[in-house]
């Protein structure tokens, strides 16, 4: 040991700066949000809960391709489709599991009509497994809940898709 | 009959008062180490519950009290309850004779230092009670390691305050502080003041010493099996003997409850306050000391409490001793 390195051991040099330096990081500004009360910024590209879009007339917007189903790569997705009276193809059933989901997006990539799309909502946390097992009825739901939002995110992220 | 019962009311009464308060301020300081941690890592603690969450302690023992408690089938049950309970009495018991001020001491004795020193050291039963009787590998470990600790520096401790004793000549902890009066001991005494919170850092098993819960290695150490409010019991003595090692530090280097300066603005604070400012730095250092230092290795903690701190203090002694002797210093009190 250098005589120096013995000096700083004996004298606790270095516990002693970091002490000081601990003290002067309490004084600065934290780097956390407080997150209920608070949320950071969300990307217009945040892959989030799902939702199922319809035209503004209120028609649903899904075609029935099966395109989501088949790129799934965890397979959440199941879909059945039948012809309506007025000879459209629609969904009869459109279900997506979300604990199997891997919230990767390219069900959003893939849909040729944006129907199903990822919104901006994270916290959907339940209590239950069978709550998260979403159905036809509660994609459209959050479909109509976050329209407004939906709709603004697609628009804003439109010239990098 | 009546006598004894009037007796044993007001001593009851006294002790009530004592413990609240300890109880309360311990609640406090756990809050007040866990905010400080996070604001020296830029993150904001614990501050939801209570105004900047001074109720979170509270709240968590709650939780703590309505959880269930297991008891490992292994375990040997009677010894598994009881360890936790030890644990916290002794933190507890050891709080009679800390003066917080001139008059404000449960039981003024003759022998303070040596009851507290006493008390503190068979804190490690509950420890090894725990490590035992839970029959299974990583608390078993754990109390091993913080026996081992534990006594190792206790002997530093030891003649740290032997160091004091000598000085003061007297071991009535409000003799040790009014001899403090002209000159707090952590002027002449630096050197074992430093020893002596290093130690009680070792003693009480917080970072960088906290090996008996190593985490990463020993799951919680000796805690592994406990649950609910035994595990709260466990954490409440732990608190209890953190805060008693700040009292102890407070009393023996800083002065206990005497002011600053005596002049006329400063030495209006009473007492008491001058006590718990003083604990209160003592245990900031204790909590900033946490928030910036690794893990020591276990050869290494044992190199520094044996080979290092204990000649260190030895010598020391002997110096204080000679200087002492030599300057005609020594006290002569009415022992």
């Amino acid at each position: 040991m250098t005589l120096s390195r013995i000096f700083k051991t004996i004298f606790l040099v270095e516990f002693i700066k970091g002490l000081l330096m601990a003290i002067k990081e309490m004084f600065k500004k934290s780097k956390t949000v407080n997150y209920p009360f608070e949320k950071g910024p969300i990307s217009p590209r945040m892959r989030g809960e799902h939702a199922l879009r319809r035209y503004p007339n209120g028609e649903e917007r899904c075609i029935a391709c099966k395109l989501c189903e088949a790129v799934c790569p965890a397979q959440a997705i199941t879909i059945e489709s039948a012809e309506r009276a007025d000879g459209s193809r629609k969904t009869t059933r459109y279900d997506i599991d979300m604990l199997k989901c891997i919230y990767c997006g390219l069900c959003q990539e893939s849909c040729p009509v944006e129907a199903i799309v990822q919104g901006p909502n994270f916290e959907f946390a339940t209590e239950t497994r069978e709550e998260l097992y979403y159905n036809k009825e509660k994609l459209l739901d959050n479909g109509d809940r976050w329209e407004s939002v939906l709709a603004k995110n697609i628009k804003l992220d439109k010239p990098y898709r | 009959m009546m006598e004894y019962l009037q007796i044993l009311g007001s001593e009851v009464y006294k002790i009530l008062f004592l413990l609240v308060p300890i109880l309360v301020s311990v609640a406090m300081i756990v809050w007040l180490d866990r905010r400080v941690w996070g604001l020296v890592q830029k993150r904001k603690g614990p501050n939801v519950v209570g105004p900047f969450g001074l109720l979170q302690t509270l709240a968590d023992a709650l939780k703590y009290i309505f959880k269930e408690i297991i008891i490992p089938a292994s375990a040997n049950k009677a010894v598994f309850i009881l360890a936790p309970i030890v644990t916290m009495t002794l933190a507890l018991v050891a709080w009679a004779v800390i003066p917080m001020s001139e008059e404000l001491v449960l039981s003024d004795i003759n022998v303070g230092i040596l009851y507290l020193f006493a008390v503190s050291s068979l804190g490690v039963y509950g420890i090894i009670m725990g490590g035992w009787a839970s029959n299974s590998k990583y608390p078993f470990l754990g109390a091993i390691r913080s026996a081992a600790q534990m006594v190792s520096y206790e002997v530093s401790i030891g003649i740290i305050i032997i160091n004091v004793l000598l000085c003061v000549g007297s071991l009535n902890l409000k003799d040790i502080v009014l001899a403090q009066k002209e000159l707090w001991y952590v002027i002449p005494l630096f050197p074992m003041f430093v020893i002596f919170f290093i130690s009680a850092l070792a003693e009480t098993n917080r970072p960088p010493f906290d090996l008996p819960e190593a985490e990463a290695e020993l799951v919680a150490g000796y805690q592994t099996e406990y649950s609910g409010m035994m595990y709260a019991m466990f954490w409440l003595g732990e608190y209890a003997n953190i805060l008693l090692m700040c009292a102890m530090g407070s009393i023996l280097f800083l002065g206990g409850w005497l002011p600053i300066i005596d002049i006329y603005p400063i030495n209006m604070i009473p007492a008491p306050i001058w006590m718990i400012l003083k604990i209160l730095f003592l245990f900031l250092l204790f909590a900033l000391i946490k928030a910036i230092v690794p893990r020591y290795r276990y050869d290494q903690l044992m190199r520094l409490g044996w080979k290092i701190f204990l000649p260190f203090s030895l010598i020391y002694l002997v110096l204080t001793a000679s200087f002492l002797f030599y300057f005609d210093k020594l006290p002569k009190g009415n022992f």
